[in-house]
């Protein structure tokens, strides 16, 4: 399209790269999640910028879909690390948990 | 120069603005994710940094769109990041929370008030 969006698309790239860096360098699990996850943002706000400069609307439709798959499975690895099972309903869980009255764990 | 124009220069600086204020915001939180010596810190620097950086992106395109199509669908997924992105930080905020990470004080501590007390000179 223009120069600057090309730019803004080079500057989101730089950041997926720094981002990606402590993905793999990341000392605990929750590190790695906390990249996989801005990297996510990060590519959802790539693929919209990208959409721009080749002017065709479809990759927003991917942009979209793309954020609501990182969310979910932002939520999904985090809930597999700490019950160690994906089958737990959380709010069952968490609402027995309440009534027992040991909702600290 | 017709009103138009000077509408559609205007948007068009304010869309380059708005996405380069953007672009420096995500930058500053990837190079923050990086820098920062702690996961609490650097889950500060990404967290905050996505939300508004990726809120000041979309608005840069949302001024730039040509058809409502294009604008409805940039305005949800903007809404979309705006109510995600705060939730899954959260959501790995307090899963190492609840795992029993602890924030790494150790370089920051401040002296015992009883030592403080000491050698700043009280008698």
């Amino acid at each position: 399209m223009d120069v600057v969006t090309f730019l803004i698309a080079l500057g989101l790239t730089a950041a997926m790269a720094i981002m990606l860096a402590r993905l793999f360098a990341g000392p605990t699990l929750y590190d790695r999640v906390l990249a996989a996850n801005s990297f996510g943002t990060k590519t959802v706000l790539f693929l919209l910028v990208f959409a721009a400069i080749v002017d065709r609307q479809d990759a927003i439709d991917i942009a979209l879909l793309y954020a609501l798959i990182n969310f979910v499975a932002t939520i999904a690895i985090l809930k597999f690390f700490r019950y160690r099972s994906l089958e737990i309903a959380l709010a069952q869980m968490s609402l027995r948990k309440a009534l027992d009255g040991e909702y600290d764990e | 120069m017709s009103f138009g124009e000077i509408l559609q220069h205007a948007l068009f600086a304010g869309s380059v603005a708005a996405m380069t204020a953007g672009l420096v915001f995500v930058l500053a939180g990837a190079i923050g994710v990086n820098r920062l010596p702690d996961f609490y810190t650097r889950m500060h620097a990404a967290g905050v940094t996505d939300t508004l950086g990726a809120e000041l992106i979309v608005l840069g395109l949302l001024l730039q769109a040509s058809d409502w199509q294009t604008f409805a669908k940039l305005a949800l997924v903007g809404l979309l990041l705006f109510l995600t992105s705060p939730t899954a930080t959260h959501a790995i905020a307090n899963a190492a929370h609840r795992a029993g990470h602890k924030p790494a004080l150790s370089r920051f501590k401040p002296p015992h008030p009883k030592d403080a007390g000491s050698t700043s000179g009280e008698g």
